[in-house]
């Protein structure tokens, strides 16, 4: 110790006085990391020890597991699940860096088109490109004879469905990290007299490495976890989500359930940990006096690039076109009569109109609740004063959502909440549980976004506005949250469109009432009205593109009306 | 001016000390503002001067030590419970509301009557000369103005205390030095008691009653600009304010140093002849004109470099007379062309006793 400090160990310590503010807050964020722990620990905790009792809830030991990994058609999906999610993975990655790249470095025509249409898959649940891939090389598939007699139900359509809807997440993160790169590089590397391909392979790729990195594992994780495409065109190739599906909604063996749920968490939280380490070494590499990159047009690249992103796009385009078309349509493939029939939801088994409204409701409720708890969340962690132990371990609780599939969450809330002994066993079944579980899944990235926004702030304004002796919720009315408004829109934004689209935390634990559009495509797939399922997913991505053009015109409204003062 | 230490003291800080860990960013600070002074914490950055000033805040309180306001124990209360305005670097204005709400954003937790806050809003802002910039937002003002705007907003309360946090240090030079006044001035008019954080020893020199120079967390002297300007009681003084020259020497015997072959005559302070020391002076204390035969603490030298720096030459000294050692003097333009110097002319200069400081090596 220096002498300093055995001089400070020895005076008296001042034990800073908690104002009245901070207690708020305190409490305020207490009560948060409290609904986390309703939300995400306990549920989580519960399914743990089941996976360790036997159908009586005894405790057994690791018993299950054994049986587990002594069950050769059980592993087998552990196998599976690996396989495809590392190709699609691969495949996804290559495809999403090289489309990044065309964005960000070439200058192509039709930029803004190209983002856009690369953003349709997350209108969709990702059950839809299951039922177009269906409609596309399924046994009566228009293009079956491209696959040369390999059957799409199994690991192809997998690969091919995953890939699709995994594409925009990727692409957004790979176009971040191609865009943090710094011009002067370029300049020194051209100074230097750097070939473009050496350049390519000593500027670029290393600039943008941990950005590839992130969005491998985010692509492994989504697909790894995913469970909308191998249930509509898995067939009988097994992976481990739908295993999970088939254990407790077939065989009702909850426990063996808990235990696939165990096995599909470990690679899901050893993916989001490499990935935490990896993000923040990439923070260090930005420079707040890096210049941004202008590429210099060069026609054969930029056709090249534009001749790619086509194809893609195309893809893209084919996908949910078929899907639009497939719900259009009176019997595939004998009348292909265009029909509005589909529609009619109210005539297929599996949900009808109500669970189209139920989703809406849904959404908004998880788009509004979520958004006020998880911005405030963030904004009390982020801007209190003191109790630094306390903040630290908000931010795990609020990084862990992450790192739990959907499936895995939803399993759980049986195993917690239809426990009659439970407190909360009244939300059983509810509306309420829907928007808890939802909110409780989507947390982390929200969370981050928040962060981030309260980031930018002056991180004096807290200081300010004690030193006027005004209470913080005054300040964070009044300033924080106006200041954010954009941060909270894409907040709310994302909350409604994952919403609307998910199904697998969802599909454990709604009720008769409630039950949800998502959730419908797949209980119609599962009994074989596919054109309504198709119907049904057009209907989420109708709903999803309209509320992202509000989103646009609002973000874009208040931008300008708010212009004085953003200018900065 | 309070300055001479016979005004009231309004805050009292200490044995103030603040650890980060293991690392002290503050060490048994001890230190007296008296009312209605200007004082400000000089030092470079991680010596301690913002800590100090956060502690003083309440926005980081110390690990030990107290502070007294006005007679009020302050030493553990939140900022909201303490009487303060501050200025922060970055102005910390709220973007979103204009001038006028960001001034009176402080009144209006009052419960003050409407026409009331108006009337304060309106005397604040001519105060700081922008009454007619009530209705604009922060983005559409100069950086100058903007700090005049958070200047009024942290008067608004009228606070006992003022806090600047290096006002100034984010502002174009120009605008700078005219700020500079201006606060000073406002200061004065209103006799709060301030203090300001700066790394920017001009600022320092100008603006401050007294001035707190700090490094590694501590105190290294406390004065007023003059006596630290000229009686730096510390080497890391004498380096850190204006310019100085270090040469290595000794004292032989009392009132006598030497440096190389040259013996020079300086106020020993008490310090035991054969103890190495470090003697220091100014370039603009080295005399070179109307130099008279029977003066002492002349050394002939050569001009061995000349530089020049527009008002005035600085020459870099050398010769055997400094022991290898090359030494800094400032000349006139005047003396320059009158003595028609240039690299290697051979001149005579005086080393005055009373402007030569001895800082005891070990």
């Amino acid at each position: 110790m220096t002498q300093a400090a055995v001089q400070a160990a020895a005076a008296p310590r001042i034990k800073p006085k908690v104002s009245r503010d901070d207690w708020i807050m305190r409490a305020c964020m207490g009560v948060i990391a409290l609904f986390l722990v309703v939300a995400v620990l306990l549920p989580l905790y519960t399914m743990l020890s089941k996976s360790l009792e036997n159908r009586h809830g005894d405790f057994i030991g690791l018993t299950n597991y054994a049986e587990y990994f002594s069950t050769p058609a059980l592993f087998l999906s552990a196998v599976n699940s690996l396989q495809i999610s590392v190709i699609a993975t691969v495949i996804v990655l290559v495809t999403a860096f090289l489309y990044a790249y065309a964005l960000t470095r070439t200058c192509m025509p039709l930029k803004w088109l190209f983002k856009l249409i690369a953003a349709i898959p997350l209108l969709t649940p990702s059950l839809l490109s299951g039922i177009s891939l269906v409609y596309w090389f399924g046994n009566q598939g228009v293009a079956k004879h491209l696959l040369l007699g390999e059957s799409i139900y199994g690991p192809i359509g997998i690969v091919i469905g995953s890939a699709y809807w995994v594409f925009p997440h990727v692409l957004m993160i790979v176009i971040t990290a191609l865009s943090i790169t710094d011009a002067r590089l370029y300049e020194a590397a051209l100074a230097l007299r750097a070939g473009r391909w050496r350049t390519f392979f000593t500027v670029t790729l290393p600039g943008c490495k941990y950005g590839l990195i992130s969005a491998g594992f985010v692509a492994f994780t989504l697909i790894f976890t995913d469970f909308g495409v191998p249930k509509v065109i898995g067939g009988n190739y097994n992976v481990l989500a739908t295993d999970i599906y088939k254990q407790v909604i077939g065989q009702q063996n909850f426990q063996m359930g808990a235990v696939v749920s165990v096995v599909l968490l470990i690679p899901a939280v050893l993916a989001f940990a490499v990935d935490r380490i990896v993000q923040r070494k990439q923070v260090a590499l930005l420079s707040a006096r890096a210049v941004p990159y202008q590429p210099q047009p060069r026609t054969s690249r930029d056709w090249a690039a534009f001749a790619f992103c086509t194809v893609v796009a195309a893809v893209i385009l084919l996908m949910i076109g078929m899907a639009q078309y497939a719900a259009l349509i009176k019997f595939w493939p004998y009348n292909l009569t265009l029909t509005l029939g589909n529609y009619e939801f109210d005539l297929a088994n599996g949900g009808g109109w109500d669970s189209y409204h139920n989703s809406i409701r849904m959404s908004l409720y998880t788009a509004v609740v979520g958004t006020v708890i998880i911005f405030f969340g963030a904004y009390l962690m982020e801007k209190g004063r003191g109790f630094r132990a306390g903040r630290n371990g908000f931010h795990a609780i609020a990084m862990l959502p992450l790192a739990v599939p959907g499936m895995v969450l939803g399993l759980s809330y049986i195993f917690f909440f239809n426990n009659p002994a439970n407190p909360f066993n009244f939300l059983y079944g509810t509306m309420a549980i829907l928007v808890i579980a939802t909110v409780a899944h989507f947390y982390t990235v929200s969370h981050l976004t928040a962060v981030t926004a309260l980031k930018q702030m002056d991180a004096e304004f807290e200081s300010v506005s004690a030193s006027l002796n005004t209470p913080f919720y005054r300040t964070f009315l009044r300033v924080t949250v106006p200041v954010c408004v954009p941060a909270i829109l894409d907040i709310s934004m994302y909350l409604f469109l994952n919403a609307m689209t998910t199904v697998s935390a969802v599909v454990f634990i709604y009720s008769t009432d409630t039950t949800l559009a998502s959730v419908a495509v797949l209980n119609m797939d599962d009994q074989g009205e596919i054109p309504f399922a198709a119907a049904m997913a057009m209907m989420i991505a109708y709903t999803c593109a309209g509320a992202r053009i509000l989103h646009a015109i609002l973000t874009r409204g208040i931008m300008r009306t708010t212009q004085a003062w953003r200018t900065r | 001016m309070a300055a001479d230490g016979d005004g009231k003291v309004y805050l009292r800080i200490r044995n103030l000390t603040k650890m980060f860990g293991d690392f002290a960013a503050l060490r048994d600070v001890s230190l007296d503002v008296y009312d209605g002074e200007f004082v400000c914490f000089l030092g470079p950055s991680g010596c301690g001067k913002t800590t100090l000033l956060r502690a003083i805040a309440g926005l980081d309180i110390q690990t030990s030590g107290t502070v007294e306001q006005d007679g009020r124990d302050i030493s553990a209360l939140p900022p909201s419970e303490r009487d303060f305005g501050i200025v922060f670097q970055s102005y910390a204005l709220f973007p979103n509301m204009t001038v006028g709400k960001n001034v009176s954003y402080g009144l209006e937790n009052r419960k003050l009557p409407r026409d009331q806050i108006r009337a304060r809003v309106k005397e604040l802002l001519e105060l700081v000369g922008l009454h007619d910039q009530g209705d604009k937002y922060p983005a559409q003002l100069s950086g100058g103005q903007q700090q005049r705007v958070a200047l009024a907003r942290a008067m608004a309360t009228s606070p006992g205390l003022l806090l600047l946090d290096e006002p100034l240090s984010a502002l174009d030079a120009k605008v700078r030095v005219h700020l500079r006044g201006e606060i000073k001035d406002l200061q004065r008019r209103v006799g709060v008691t301030t203090i300001m954080v700066t790394h920017d020893q001009e600022e320092a020199l100008t603006m401050a009653d007294r001035i707190v120079v700090m490094d590694q967390g501590s105190i290294e002297q406390v004065g007023t600009p003059q006596e630290i300007y000229g009686e730096p009681r510390t080497s890391f003084v004498a380096d850190f304010i204006g310019t100085m020259n270090f040469v290595p020497g000794e004292v032989i015997a009392d009132h006598t140093v030497q440096i190389g072959g040259t013996t020079l005559t300086c106020p020993t302070d008490g310090i035991t002849p054969g103890h190495a020391v470090t003697v220091a002076i100014r370039p603009e204390d080295i005399n070179a004109q109307d130099i008279d035969g029977d003066d002492g603490n002349l050394v002939e030298t050569e001009i061995r470099h000349l530089e020049f720096l527009g008002s005035f030459y600085r020459a870099e000294l050398g010769g055997p007379a400094f022991g290898g050692h090359d030494i800094n003097a400032d000349f006139s333009i005047n003396l320059v062309r009158r003595k028609n110097l240039d690299v290697g002319s051979a001149i005579t200069v005086r080393f005055p006793a009373e402007f030569i400081r001895l800082y005891p090596r070990d």
